[in-house]
């Protein structure tokens, strides 16, 4: 008598079915899932060497890719460029509307002879690499059409066309939405958050992908904070919540409060690259 | 989120493979998704059966592992494991949690024909 359940043979899957209690189970069509030798049964010997419970063994190919894995080889193709270059690489990532193109604008104006380009991620019009380039700084727009952030192979392909010099400055700015860029490595150095007073002190908590991902976030409009109550400490102690390692600026591009630090936060972190 | 080019990734490496393990018709896929990573289940599927079309893995069953957060606590430094964003530190009630795992977006594995 068998020793393993008290059947009256070993079953074997040669075996006849109706003289085992398993018959119900061994008269179902053979899958190759495990090899049986006696009492010891060998999950690990199909063609995938491993089980998975529902799995028909010889047909399971382990991927264990990261989904994102083209993207994020590009992204380490685009970083090796620019650390080679020493070029200081950004992110801006908001939503629409929180003053991204202005602050770039004020920003080539009061680096002044610092070398820079800039690359421009809407969904259409070129109107954001126009006002760039109205400040005498090169720029790409990358149209997306449909799509909802910038990857890190159009980045690759504006900064073959931009051929950013070497000890430079290169801001990319990303399609105005704080969910999808968070996903997406282009090869930056550091995602830059920018969030405008008039946004909502809570929007650090509503959107936090985007916040954890970032290396710095810039309060803006801080011109409009009495007039429209923002509470700033609360936009900070928002923000550390979500990301208690992030820096923290505030300015305003209209009046220029605030710029100075900027400036500094940018020319500390280029010289860091040298 | 992007579940969209999540999936036309997801269709990349499949295609990928296709090649390398010479298979021609994918029926059920594996996903590990951290807890964190931002990716909406049903938009997932529902961009699934759009981008899949045409493609060896049209028609193929999608099936989603969740991965488990884990964050590191700014008021205790320890590691700890969350299930949602905002919950405190399970160890010292601490909000300031900054996520360390959790953001996983893999393809496990697939079965093929």
């Amino acid at each position: 008598m068998c020793a393993v359940c008290g059947c009256h043979d070993v079953p074997t899957f040669d075996a006849k079915p109706a003289m085992l209690p398993f018959a119900n189970v061994l008269a179902q069509p053979a899958k190759p899932l495990f090899q049986n030798d006696k009492h010891n049964y060998h999950y690990g010997k199909g063609a995938a060497e491993v089980s998975v419970p529902g799995m028909s063994q010889a047909r399971l190919i382990e991927v264990e890719t990261a989904i994102l894995s083209k993207n994020d080889a590009l992204a380490a193709g685009n970083r090796r460029v620019l650390t080679a270059l020493r070029v200081l690489a950004l992110n801006l990532v908001s939503s629409p509307g929180s003053g991204k193109t202005t602050l770039l604008c004020r920003t080539i104006e009061a680096l002044g002879d610092a070398p820079l380009a800039v690359i421009e991620g809407d969904q259409q019009t070129s109107n954001d690499a126009d006002r760039i380039r109205a400040t005498g700084a090169k720029a790409i727009q990358i149209n997306t059409g449909k799509g909802c952030h910038l990857d890190a192979q159009m980045v690759g392909h504006a900064m073959d066309d931009l051929r950013p010099r070497p000890n430079s400055y290169l801001f990319i700015e990303n399609v105005g939405n704080l969910v999808c860029p968070a996903g997406f490595d282009l090869g930056e150095d550091a995602k830059v958050a920018i969030l405008s007073v008039t946004e909502g002190e809570d929007k650090p908590l509503k959107y936090p992908d985007i916040f954890t991902a970032a290396k710095l976030a810039i309060l803006t409009k801080i011109d409009l904070a009495p007039h429209c109550d923002a509470d700033l400490d609360a936009y900070d102690a928002n923000l550390r919540r979500v990301n208690p390692k992030i820096d923290i600026l505030r300015l305003s591009s209209r009046t220029g409060e605030g710029m100075a630090g900027w400036l500094d936060w940018l020319k500390t972190h280029l010289a860091a690259k040298a | 989120m992007h579940e969209m080019s999540l999936v036309e990734g997801i269709r990349a490496i499949v295609e990928d493979q296709s090649h390398t393990h010479a298979f021609t018709r994918v029926t059920r896929l594996r996903l590990e998704i951290g807890r964190f990573a931002g990716v909406e289940k049903q938009a997932l599927e529902f961009a699934w059966d759009e981008v899949m079309r045409g493609c060896v893995a049209e028609g193929a069953k999608l099936e989603i592992i969740v991965l488990p957060g884990q964050a590191m606590c700014f008021d205790c430094a320890r590691m700890i494991e969350i299930n949602d964003r905002f919950d405190p530190c399970p160890l010292c009630g601490g909000g300031k949690l900054l996520p360390q795992g959790g953001n996983e977006m893999r393809i496990k594995d697939m079965e093929v024909l």
